[in-house]
């Protein structure tokens, strides 16, 4: 398929559950997972006569994220209710925001090949989620667990203004980094606390005019955001390409066949009838909280990203590597603080440390907490490869062993006597023992294959156990043979 | 000395507080009073015998070990059954929630309890708070004491009946567009429809969020304002109560109403009404100049407007308010194993008498896309304008008088088959709820036929006070309140 001569215009609607401890409109927990219908109370289950009390937190969250988006933080907002009926939706309406929503007009840079891309943001705004509807296969009935019912979201709605699906990745990403950075949302969109819903239409490059949209729904991970964006642009772009009009529609992904198919007419055919919450206060923002709040937020990752590529001379690339979570920044730069050299440690961060962070599912927490190795430590051991006490191999070997410690790498060298061997005279027996026992090897380098010298320097690091410094084994060997 | 069930509820609570009489004498002669009476008044739904006397055995004990028994500590009250009380079943007079039992109070039934109140039972009403005659009860008939024939009012009909008929000293209703006054007038008792945000809404069950407010109905205003004082303030459960200091009602009745400006809206002396209707009120403000208050004729021009918003906003309300109903986690489910859309049908067509399906229907129609605008979004407009015509005139005025009702009770049966005559009994009280000031509701006289005729003082926002003595003074010149239902 072809997607020549065709721009694709996209918008985002996040989901974003908070972390706050309590629910939006009651005192039950907010915690995610526990046994079904466990954090619940009549509020929050739809009981007869019970009322919506608001969590003032949730508001002070979604002000964080307004304030680090550039939104305007509206001073009167007002709940609305969106009246639809539905098992996991106790009061047959959802307390949400509409004609008058907290945030509006706000934006975010993002960084795509190195390019810096500003979105628009229409507008962010609170609302309840709600319980969960569990199928049990084969079944007759269905089962309805409430514990995410009220649970705080914030629905964030971006302008049409991405024109590719690396745009829309970044969108998401950023965004989520912000979430995280905000410390409000864990961002993991596997267990549902960040979803996404993508708006796709397609239209002649060169052309303003608004193709028709299609909302996409159901992705649950940043890749299946990305396909179902894919497809959609390749299945509207070949649509126009026969000639065939399109039609506004909803359409859900199928992770498994990789297509998007329409969602039927019933399924979306909603009015939602939205009014004012009579229930609740119109709601009132003063400059004084927005300022207090405005007092806590932290360094954001766009403006950190800046600040390592100049302050560290740090490529872009790792800049932004390190900056996308604030526990990974933050650990960076408490290695810095730690005495190591800014190269040395990004070199080490992005490779080995966030290596064992994904391998293990570290990042699944909103804040690491158990790192490997501590920043300290992660320091001392760059230090002391950079000194040349000890090698690269030997560092690698030694995390696993500092890990849940508080040992100074550099006490475990010395105590262990893995120090590096880097004295000549110490090694040259060894390296008159290794040219002696291996004579085919050293006539072939002898006769100009240069690639059996790492086969004897081998030889040497297995003979001094893995302790020499192959700097000085190389030049050593190299002495030797030239003999 | 007068049948302890006759004793007012001032007397009632001294009485007990001086260790006369006992909460456990008190309840039991309610409750003998109910099995009298009821029969001919059917006001109650569900009876709470058991847990009475219990309740009333709690408060001897207080009064025994010298604690206070509280405000209302030993008196037997009834509670409209649309409002929560946990343990004992609570319907909204529906099918849908025939067999519902709370675990929790509401805020008001916690604070009756706090306060030594004797729960005696639940009373009927419109189904969902929705008629003016009680007859939309999906589960009883409540008769009006003076006339067996007649219609309590409604909604809380089963309230102003109850009171009435001597079968609790006072009880607790809700007023959507009238529904604590038009009973209250029909039966011949006192009732107040507090500002909104007054009294928590929170375990009322919902008819029109923003206009539903509690109140109490009992003999003499004294009474109510006594009640009131137990009831009302802040509740962290309902943000739209208001975190004002209640005042001390019963002390704030007291006094000469002299120089006070009472306002008469031209407006509501309309063709139609009932001769003796019109003349009782317009007796009452002749009395209410002879104690010295100062009247003068005032306009509230957009007053013919106020039913119709009110059939807006209240019914919009409502279709949100009872989509709760869906047979999924409490109440009536329709049987059988149905899809999910059949079920939501089945279940709701059998739980919801006609009068709420049409309410319903109403509703969802002026939230419908297309129609917002039009409809809701202008009963809104219209609603602010109502509320600056009682702003305007109530600058001048300290409150105004008005009739209840065009009429006095009239036969059961004789509006069902036509909502919108029904509709028109709440001309008079519905424009004070889209205003969300308080009124009261206190006899003025009687018309040929023997049956009450309700006066209606309305005041400023949260002066319940200023209503409480106006009327408190009126009710000592005059005994209209003194004359029982002929049971």
């Amino acid at each position: 398929m072809t997607t020549a001569g065709i721009e694709p215009v996209i918008g985002l609607e996040v989901h974003a559950e908070l972390l706050t401890r309590s629910k939006i409109f009651c005192a039950c927990s907010a915690t995610f997972g526990g046994e079904p219908n466990t954090n619940v109370c009549p509020v929050c289950l739809g009981m007869p006569g019970l009322l919506p009390v608001l969590n003032r937190r949730v508001v002070e969250f979604a002000i964080r994220l307004g304030l680090a988006t550039h939104c305007a933080i509206a001073a009167n907002s007002r709940f609305a209710r969106k009246n639809y009926f539905y098992p996991d939706l106790p009061k047959g309406y959802q307390i949400s925001m509409y004609e008058l929503p907290l945030c509006t007009g706000g934006h975010l840079e993002v960084l795509v090949d190195g390019q810096s891309r500003r979105i628009g943001l229409t507008r962010i705004h609170m609302e309840e989620d709600t319980g969960k509807n569990i199928h049990e296969p084969n079944a007759d009935t269905s089962l309805v667990d409430f514990n995410r019912s009220g649970v705080p979201l914030l629905e964030i709605v971006s302008e049409p203004d991405m024109r590719n699906v690396a745009e829309a990745g970044a969108y998401l990403r950023t965004l989520r980094s912000i979430l995280q950075y905000l410390e409000i949302c864990d961002g993991n969109m596997e267990e549902g606390s960040f979803r996404c819903d993508a708006n796709v239409s397609v239209r002649p490059a060169g052309t303003t005019a608004l193709g028709t949209k299609v909302e996409v729904k159901n992705m649950n991970s940043f890749r299946s955001v990305e396909k179902a964006i894919t497809y959609e642009i390749e299945r509207q772009a070949a649509a126009l390409g026969r000639g065939e009009s399109l039609r506004q529609e909803t359409r859900l992904w199928d992770a498994e066949r990789e297509e998007t198919r329409p969602m039927r007419s019933k399924e979306f055919a909603h009015d939602y009838r939205y009014f004012p919450e009579p229930d609740l206060l119109p709601l009132v923002v003063d400059r004084t909280w927005v300022d207090e709040v405005r007092a806590t937020l932290p360094e954001l990752p766009a403006p950190r990203r800046e600040r390592f590529v100049r302050d560290y001379q740090l490529s872009t690339y790792d800049a932004d590597v390190l900056t996308q979570r604030k526990d990974i920044a933050d650990y960076f730069e408490a290695a810095i603080a730690a005495g190591a050299a800014p190269k040395e440690m990004a070199n080490w961060v992005t490779t080995e440390l966030l290596r064992i962070v994904h391998d293990e599912k570290l990042d699944r927490a909103l804040v690491i907490r158990d790192w490997p190795v501590t920043p300290t430590q992660l320091a001392r051991l760059a230090t002391l490869v950079q000194s040349g006490t000890i090698n690269r191999n030997t560092a690698k070997a030694l995390v696993p062993r500092l890990r849940g410690t508080t040992r100074d790498p550099q006490e475990l060298v010395a105590a262990e006597g893995l120090g590096q061997v880097s004295d000549r005279g110490a090694l040259e027996a060894a390296v008159a023992d290794v040219v002696a026992r291996h004579p085919a090897q050293v006539a072939e380098f002898r006769s100009g294959k240069e690639r059996v010298l790492g086969f004897l320097v081998g030889q040497v690091m297995k003979a001094t156990g893995g302790k020499a410094n192959p700097q000085v084994v190389q030049e050593l060997l190299r002495t030797a043979l030239v003999a | 000395m007068s049948a302890l069930h006759e004793l007012s509820v001032v007397e009632a609570a001294a009485r007990v507080r001086r260790r006369e009489i006992s909460a456990v004498e008190l309840t039991r002669a309610a409750l003998a009073r109910i099995a009298a009476v009821e029969p001919q008044v059917g006001a109650f739904l569900t009876l709470a015998e058991v847990e009475a006397i219990a309740a009333a055995e709690a408060i001897d004990r207080r009064v025994a070990a010298g604690q206070d028994p509280g405000l209302l500590g030993g008196v037997p009250v009834g509670v409209k059954d649309i409002i929560c009380t946990a343990g004992l079943r609570t319907t909204a007079g529906s099918r849908i929630l025939e067999t519902f039992v709370p675990s929790y109070d509401a805020t008001v039934t916690a604070r009756l309890r706090a306060a030594g109140a004797v729960i005696v039972g639940k009373l009927n009403c419109d189904e969902f708070a929705m008629g003016s005659s009680t007859e939309n009860s999906a589960l009883a008939v409540t008769r009006n004491p003076w006339d067996g024939k007649r219609v309590p009012g409604g909604s809380s009909g089963g309230s102003g009946a109850a009171v009435a008929a001597r079968e609790c000293h006072a009880a607790l209703g809700t007023d959507t567009g009238g529904s604590i006054r038009l009973p209250a007038a029909f039966c011949g008792v006192v009732g107040l429809k507090p500002t909104y945000g007054r009294i928590s809404r929170r375990g009322v069950i919902a008819y029109a969020s923003s206009l539903d407010q509690v109140g109490p109905l009992a003999r003499n205003v004294a009474d109510v304002a006594l009640v009131l004082e137990a009831i009302a303030g802040h509740d962290p459960g309902d943000s739209t109560a208001s975190p004002r200091d209640v005042p001390a009602y019963r002390t704030a009745l007291e006094g000469s109403i002299r120089g006070l400006r009472v306002g008469l809206p031209r407006e509501y002396f309309v063709e139609g009404m009932q001769p003796e209707v019109e003349a009782a009120v317009r007796g009452a403000v002749d009395e209410l100049e002879r104690l010295g208050a100062r009247v003068e004729s005032v306009s509230l021009p957009h007053t013919e407007y106020a039913i119709a918003t009110y059939y807006l906003i209240a019914t919009a309300e409502a279709s949100s308010n009872l989509a709760r109903y869906d047979g999924i986690r409490y109440g009536l489910r329709a049987p059988g194993r149905l899809a999910l859309g059949d079920m939501y049908e089945t279940t709701r067509a059998a739980g919801f008498g006609a009068e709420v399906k049409r309410r319903i229907m109403l509703g969802t129609y002026a939230l419908s896309a297309g129609y917002y605008d039009a409809y809701y979004l202008k009963a809104q407009q219209i609603r602010t304008l109502i509320r600056m015509d009682f702003q305007k005139v109530l600058e001048q005025c300290d409150a105004l008088v008005t009739p209840v009702a065009p009429t006095t009770a009239f036969r059961l049966g004789e509006k069902t088959a036509d909502p919108l005559t029904m509709y028109l009994s709440d001309i008079f009280t519905i424009s004070v709820n889209l205003a969300g000031l308080p009124a009261l509701a206190l006899p003025c006289g009687f018309d040929t036929a023997g049956l009450p005729i309700g006066l209606q003082v309305i005041g400023r926002p949260f002066d319940e006070a200023t209503v409480l003595r106006l009327g408190h003074a009126y009710e000592r010149a005059t005994t209209w309140h003194t004359r029982g239902a002929p049971l």
